[in-house]
């Protein structure tokens, strides 16, 4: 069961990455590679350098070494906007909605949509605001309040769209589902089974096991800015995951 | 995937009071019913002295400076940001302007006293000066992460003394007379040209209630019932042609038409009279709020600082450059510290050593007062302006009734805490 060479390029590849705050390895030599159609869970306690790792593969970190291909080329990711440039989109833990505005504003955040007079075209984002929210969730009606007047899981909605209306083509997302319901969290499962059969990968950091083993197809533990290893999810339990996670133990099979 | 383009019926949404109809910002309405209350209670207490065209167009004329002030320090305080040196930088420019058309010019480069090209360049010098020090200030606080706080109270001491060395304390004028005309009743637009100007803007004014109409239209959107825009547009319409007409109202004193008629070589005829008009530094402010108008509503720079304001983190992360738009709107801050200098400077016709102080106390209030939140993401051109408009009212309504000055200010003090609170209790009421 050795690492698959007949999948072809990987989407992204990440080699060698490294970063550390003050003397602390918060990601130490990790190397990570994604493949279009994928879901790929990254795990670990707190602290165990996944958000960072990720923060460095979308720009918002700045990485000490290592390097990112997308594609099998070498890409030049040290800011957002690059990775944007890589159609490569997160979606935070946090959301990173600007409270105050409104969700059109939130999703062409950075990208506007401007008249021929270079003035923002209100009205035509509102628009496509509106078509894109109707696709992704229909309940969707309040265009027009500061989106800290929002729900969690409309928040989360407009986060997601984001991403969509962009066209990413890799995406990462950092517990997507910690702040909803029951309802709103099979909705976002569902968005991520279409999405992958669109084509699209997927890095997904969750803590819940059981929604990994559900939605991705390998998955890499992490451990004290360490990768213990990558796994194929069908082939191990539960309870293999948990002991790379706590114990930073590979399991006898299924690595991947 | 479903079908994106499929057209959907938006819900008509369900409407409740009148207000709701007209789409109306009810706290705009609060401080306009504020305002409106001071002046009455005023006019009352003064028996009819407040309310009169010629205490409107002081008012007015007297509001210019801080007002123009607080149109920046909104983006400011929007940030999450504040500028303590405004006060103290219009000082600077002012001693700049003043220096180059009183000594610099004339006498050190030859340019005839009264030469046309003097007002220009003094105008163009005060405006480098203040976006200069303005983005300086901005890249302390952008780049160098040092906290605005920090960064314009040091200014305010640097730019009030750099000011006071450049002028070596003494009052420097007169100014050109060019210059003048921007500081209020020593220029002024003449009834006709007010008349055309008020034409102007309300035939704008209509021109962007169709617009938004025709645009909502376009794309589906539900727009007001056409009784509600009617009484929006007529609404708009009469007031600026109503202020127009109030300040075509403020006639010239005889004496100083007659006097008019002289300096150009002819006789006044008999029982001629002429109105003011608007002052052209009233225009300049009606200018500068036009333009932080659009800047802050439909341009990407204003919608940054506004995302800014809401979470600096999402903005950076969105891919946008955060610590170059704080030395953008510190620097828009510098300019208008400039405008101001011209208006303060022009209407006194010199140039004196505590031009503009405790300004930067004003326009902060103002701001407050008109709504923009200290915590940053909140705040409006034109509250910022009807915050000046309130407190220039308190204080000269209170001169009028013979209130001693330490009491103006106690009062105005009050007023400012006041003002917040209910800005407060109205947003928990709200849940805005």
């Amino acid at each position: 069961m050795n690492t698959p060479t007949d999948r072809g390029t990987p989407l992204v590849e990440m080699r060698n990455m490294r970063k550390s705050f003050g003397g602390i390895h918060a990601v130490n030599d990790v190397s990570m590679t994604l493949y279009p159609g994928e879901v790929m869970g990254v795990l670990g306690h707190n602290g165990a350098g996944k958000s960072v790792l990720m923060k460095m593969l979308s720009g918002a970190l700045t990485r000490d070494a290592g390097e990112i291909y997308i594609d099998g080329e070498l890409a030049n990711i040290h800011s957002p906007r690059d990775a944007r440039r890589y159609r490569l989109e997160t979606i935070y833990q946090t959301l990173a909605l600007a409270d105050n505005l409104d969700a059109a504003s939130n999703l062409f955040l950075g990208r506007e949509l401007v008249t021929g007079s270079g003035l923002v075209n209100d009205a035509q984002m509102e628009a496509e605001t509106r078509k894109i929210m109707a696709r992704l969730n229909p309940n969707f009606q309040r265009f027009h309040t500061p989106v800290k007047g929002l729900s969690g899981g409309q928040r989360q909605s407009v986060a997601i769209s984001r991403a969509v209306y962009f066209n990413a083509k890799i995406l990462i997302m950092d517990e997507p589902t910690a702040a909803l319901g029951v309802e709103e969290t099979a909705m976002v499962a569902n968005l991520i089974n279409e999405l992958k059969a669109q084509g699209l990968g997927i890095f997904l950091i969750d803590h819940d096991i059981h929604a990994v083993k559900q939605l991705c197809d390998r998955a890499s533990v992490m451990k004290n800015g360490m990768l213990v290893g990558t796994v194929k999810v069908d082939e191990v339990t539960e309870d293999d995951i948990l002991g790379m996670i706590i114990l930073g133990k590979r399991p006898e099979k299924g690595a991947a | 995937m479903a079908d994106s383009t499929e057209p959907r019926g938006l819900p008509t949404q369900s409407r409740r009071s009148i207000l709701d109809t007209m789409e109306i910002d009810t706290r705009l309405l609060g401080m306009i019913g504020a305002f409106v209350i001071i002046c009455v209670v005023f006019d009352v207490w003064t028996g009819g002295r407040f309310l009169t065209p010629r205490n409107i167009f002081n008012l007015t004329i007297q509001t210019v400076s801080v007002a123009v002030m607080a149109t920046g320090m909104v983006f400011i305080i929007v940030m999450r940001h504040i500028d303590l040196s405004v006060g103290a930088l219009l000082a600077t420019c002012s001693a700049f302007m003043a220096m180059t058309q009183v000594h610099v010019l004339p006498q050190m480069l030859g340019l005839p006293l009264g030469s046309p090209l003097i007002a220009p360049i003094a105008i163009l010098v005060g405006a480098v000066v203040g976006i200069a020090i303005g983005a300086f200030q901005g890249w302390l606080v952008g780049y160098l992460t040092i906290p605005a706080f920090i960064v314009t109270l040091g200014g305010l001491f640097v730019w009030r003394n750099v000011a006071w060395h450049l002028s070596s304390g003494q009052t420097i004028g007169p100014l050109d007379p060019a210059f003048v005309t921007l500081g209020g009743i020593d220029g002024t637009m003449g009834v006709t040209g007010s008349w055309v100007l008020g034409a102007i803007f309300a035939a704008l004014a209509l021109l962007m209630i169709a617009n938004a109409r025709r645009n909502k239209i376009k794309h589906d959107f539900p727009v007001k019932p056409i009784w509600a825009e009617t009484v929006i547009a007529l609404f708009a319409v009469g007031t600026i042609l109503g202020f127009i007409w109030v300040l075509n109202a403020y006639e010239i004193p005889s004496a100083r038409l007659s006097r008019m008629f002289e300096a150009r070589g002819e006789a006044m005829p008999a029982g001629y009279t002429a109105g003011y008009g608007v002052p052209y530094s009233v225009l300049l402010l009606i200018v500068v709020a036009s333009v932080m108008t659009v800047i802050a509503q439909k341009t990407r720079l204003g919608r940054y600082i506004f995302a800014t304001g809401g979470n600096p983190e999402a903005t950076e992360l969105a891919g946008i450059n955060i610590r170059f738009l704080t030395v953008k709107i510190f620097a828009i801050m510098g300019f208008l510290c400039a405008i101001s200098a011209v208006v303060a400077s022009a209407r006194l016709n010199f140039h004196s050593n505590d031009i503009g102080t405790l300004d930067e106390l004003r326009v902060i209030a103002a701001a407050v007062i008109g709504g923009t939140a200290l915590s940053g993401g909140v705040g409006t051109i034109y509250g910022a302006i009807l915050g000046a408009l309130i407190m220039q009212s308190l204080q000269s309504g209170m001169a009028m009734v013979g209130v001693d000055a330490p009491y103006q200010n106690i009062v105005v003090g009050v007023v400012l805490v006041l003002a917040v609170y209910v800005d407060i209790m109205y947003r928990k009421r709200t849940g805005d």
